[in-house]
């Protein structure tokens, strides 16, 4: 007897039994029918009855049983009372099946037509039509060999934290999917508790899982079916619009993960350096072989080889001992500077020669120095395509950002605090310069704005400008508006380049409505504060309707400044030779008054002059003749009238303490050779309270200056 | 050591026929003939794996999976519900109680082995 025989057998011993069962418990119910318990019976012997059928193919005894298992389920529910119809159907039935089982033992035959006489019978004691049981989903044996390439899905797999408790092993599951096909598994651990916090009967992985197989979808929701209801299961089919391109480039991990929506575009450029698992995702997915990955990949190290060179020969040094390097180098720097001065003032020889091998030695590690802490723009830049792409999705508009000149270098500490004032003037860009889409288009221009961010050297100064290609600024506006702020007189009769600067005095928004993107209460005068304390300058371009150009210039360090060492009356000052156009004697043909104001002539255009000694109210007498250093300070060029030009000076700026963050005109101090100090002049401040004629800033100037000095 | 699963049916010919499909695969297998003989016989020496009838004289199938994961035994254990049914109330109402799965009879020993493989390894 074979194991599907003795299974046979076995039903029949057992169906018998229950056929006996079910005789004895309907003559129960026949003198009680409020006999619940016998009822129970009743239905759990038919219900057995059907299941087992089924099981064991004897599906006209499981679709009979079904019929009458139906009625009997409402009659367990109170729906249904028994009858006696009921108990006759019963009967019969325990008599069919009874034949059914032993058909083909002797002469025994099935009356056909009796069963579905009582199969229409009991259907017609249902109050409600029955619905005709579909039969129960084939589950045909899996494939196991996968003919093809297949489809590649990304399933994504989050059980609820309940999963253990169910008795679930998703370990299982992610190996089931292992069968179907090529398969990598990635855990998500983000959002794994703290230990303190963690109940290690939950489960809090979720999974990516990249699959390729012929299985088919089903197959694959199959793995997840005693699942899906406590997980959130998303299965997408990835490998169509692969495979339907050919010649659209591959994706990349990059692409991938913001098309997820796993990643912002910010947060791609960091690990872009790392970027070999994408060839690893692509063999992984089946959309390309390894080898042609490897030899993609081969080429892209061919190209990038001096920068992998250079990567793995690269030290990661903590900034701070970087700064205290170069703080050493400062002091260095001074004391050179003094020593030379002893050996030029001794006037000896023997002396002369190792102080000058020393100073060009010392040039070549400060050089070297501050190159360590130059970084490349880029990494800035980067954060601003995030930047612009939410905030223009935010406002409806569609903003393009250029960027060029992102391997520009930059001392570090300038970089860092650039992020800010650059974040605050894109923003301005995205929210008042570029229009909305189809005012560009009633304007004549492409739907799409462009921010153009770019960096490149320019003399001692890196320039960093913020182009747009939007409305331009609004003259009349600013005007109009700092008019009724009081910020100008109101018959102030100003040139463009004036009113464009309004913009950063303090108070200052022409914003009619308070956005959420550039209105926070921060104005552009933080931004001209924050350039300014960098030692940069700011200068705007605009066309109205073509557009804005905004020019930040900026050192190329903060700790060391090359400039030119000026005297006035008993101070030196120092002022930063980037700065710097030319240096002149003030002979008597050079001035000419005009509206009150000094103003000298430098190659015959009128250039306004401002004298140290007033700025700082140092005492008369003036020397008879006295020098002028002619500075340009964001397209304004001034003189500065001094004593005496004295010469270059390299030097290392100490920043004044907070005490003398007032001090507009000074942005720090230097240690001299001979030991004596000189203010590092803050150019922008000295126009600024030139500007604004006010003996009050004058007074607090000269207070400053007294006390730095004393 | 072999694993071993418990399977409580009324059904002497559905015990018979799993008994020996997973005997076969290289499991041990403990019979119950009801919802109460097979949480006795748990909590007495737990499985790693039940499969129970839905449809059981003294302990249902439904109250056996509460009962059993009641017991710290029975945890974590998969639990396979066998039902007729399906129209999927009573899977609900076995998932509910805590079942890790279901099995719709009529069923055969692939299908029977898959699902054990998909719960028990």
């Amino acid at each position: 007897m074979d194991g599907v025989d003795r299974h046979l057998e076995t039903f029949r011993q057992e169906a018998d039994e229950l056929l006996g069962e079910i005789e004895a418990v309907i003559l129960l119910i026949e003198e009680n029918p409020d006999d619940d318990d016998a009822i129970n019976r009743l239905f759990r012997a038919v219900h057995t009855l059907k299941g087992s059928g089924g099981m064991f193919g004897l599906t006209d005894i499981a679709n009979f049983s079904h019929g009458l298992e139906s009625v009997l389920d409402k009659v367990r529910g109170k729906q249904l009372a028994v009858s006696h119809e009921l108990i006759d159907l019963t009967l019969a039935y325990r008599d069919q099946v009874g034949v059914m089982l032993h058909v083909g033992e002797g002469d025994v035959a099935v009356d056909v037509a009796l069963v579905e006489d009582i199969k229409r019978r009991l259907k017609a004691l249902c109050p409600t039509p029955e619905r005709i049981e579909p039969p129960p989903p084939s589950q045909p044996a899996r494939p196991v060999s996968s003919d093809g390439p297949g489809i590649t899905y990304r399933i994504r797999f989050a059980p609820q934290p309940v999963l253990f408790g169910t008795g679930t092993d998703p370990a299982l599951l992610l190996r089931e999917l292992r069968e179907l096909g090529e398969c990598s598994v990635t855990a998500h651990f983000d959002e794994v508790p703290a230990l303190e916090l963690a109940d290690p009967e939950d489960c809090h992985l979720a999974w990516d899982i990249v699959l390729t197989t012929a299985a088919g979808l089903d197959a694959i929701r199959d793995v997840f079916v005693f699942v899906e209801d406590i997980s959130k299961i998303d299965i997408a089919d990835i490998s169509s619009d692969i495979v339907l391109d050919p010649d659209a480039p591959q994706p990349r991990l990059g692409d991938i993960l913001l098309q997820r929506g796993d990643l912002a575009t910010a947060d791609l450029h960091a690990p872009l350096s790392q970027q070999s698992r994408l060839g690893e995702l692509l063999v992984d997915s089946g959309t390309l072989s390894s080898a042609k990955v490897s030899s993609a990949l081969s080429e892209q190290q061919a190209v990038a080889k001096q920068q992998v060179a250079a990567k793995n020969d690269s030290v990661r040094v903590p900034s701070d001992k970087l700064d205290a390097l170069i703080n050493l180098l400062g002091e260095l720097v001074t004391n050179q500077a003094r020593l030379s001065q002893i050996a030029r003032n001794t006037g000896d020889m023997v002396l002369a020669a190792p102080v000058e091998e020393a100073d060009r030695l010392t040039d070549e590690l400060r050089d070297i120095v501050l190159n360590i802490r130059m970084m490349p723009i880029g990494t800035t830049f980067s954060r601003f395509k995030r930047l612009v792409r939410d905030l223009s999705g935010e406002l409806d508009k569609q903003i393009e950002l250029v960027t060029e000149g992102a391997e520009t270098e930059l001392d570090k500490t300038v970089i860092d605090r650039l992020g800010d004032p650059l974040v605050h003037l894109i923003r301005n860009s995205i929210d008042h310069g570029i229009e909305h889409p189809d005012e560009r288009t009633r304007a004549g221009k492409p739907a799409k704005g462009t921010i153009r961010l770019t960096a490149a050297h320019k003399g001692a100064c890196v320039v960093i400008s913020i182009i747009d290609d939007g409305w331009g600024l609004d003259t009349a506006a600013i005007l109009k508006k700092a008019k009724d702020k009081g910020l100008v007189a109101a018959d102030a009769d100003l040139s463009e380049k004036e009113i464009f600067s309004l913009i950063f005095l303090p108070g200052f928004s022409t914003a009619t409505t308070v956005t959420d993107v550039s209105g926070r209460g921060v104005g552009m005068d933080v931004v001209k504060r924050e350039i300014d304390s960098l030692r940069g300058t700011i200068d705007i371009h605009s066309e109205r309707g073509v557009g804005t150009r905004i020019d930040l210039s900026l050192p190329l360090t903060l700790a060391i400044i090359e400039g030119l060492l000026v005297h006035v009356a008993e101070d030196r000052y120092v002022i930063p030779l980037s700065a710097i156009e030319e240096c002149l004697e003030l002979t008597h043909d050079r001035f000419a008054t005009s509206g009150g104001r000094n103003v000298i002539q430098v190659r015959g255009v009128p250039v306004p002059l401002v004298r140290l000694r007033d700025v700082f109210s140092l005492p008369d007498p003036r020397p008879s003749l006295e020098q002028a250093v002619v500075v340009n300070v964001g397209d304004l060029r001034v003189g500065l009238a001094v004593d005496e030009v004295i010469g270059n000076h390299q030097t290392v700026i100490k920043s004044l303490g907070k005490l003398y963050r007032k001090a507009d005109c000074i942005s720090g101090a230097t240690i001299m050779g001979d030991g004596n100090v000189a203010l590092i002049l803050d150019l922008a401040g000295i126009i600024r309270s030139a500007r604004s004629d006010e003996s009050v800033v004058i007074a607090r100037n000269a207070q400053a200056r007294r006390s730095i000095m004393a | 050591m072999a694993k071993t699963i418990m399977t409580a049916d009324d059904s002497a010919s559905i015990r018979q026929l799993v008994r020996m499909a997973l005997t076969e695969a290289g499991y041990q297998v403990v019979e119950a003939v009801d919802g109460l003989d097979a949480f006795n016989k748990f909590a007495a020496a737990p499985a790693n794996m039940l499969i129970t009838d839905l449809n059981m004289p003294n302990l249902n199938g439904i109250e056996l999976i509460q009962k059993v994961r009641g017991l710290p035994s029975g945890k974590f254990i998969p639990i396979v519900l066998l039902t007729t049914e399906s129209d999927g109330t009573k899977k609900e109402a076995g998932k509910l109680a805590g079942a890790s799965g279901w099995i719709v009879k009529p069923f055969n020993k692939d299908q029977l082995l898959a699902v054990v493989k998909k719960l028990l390894g």
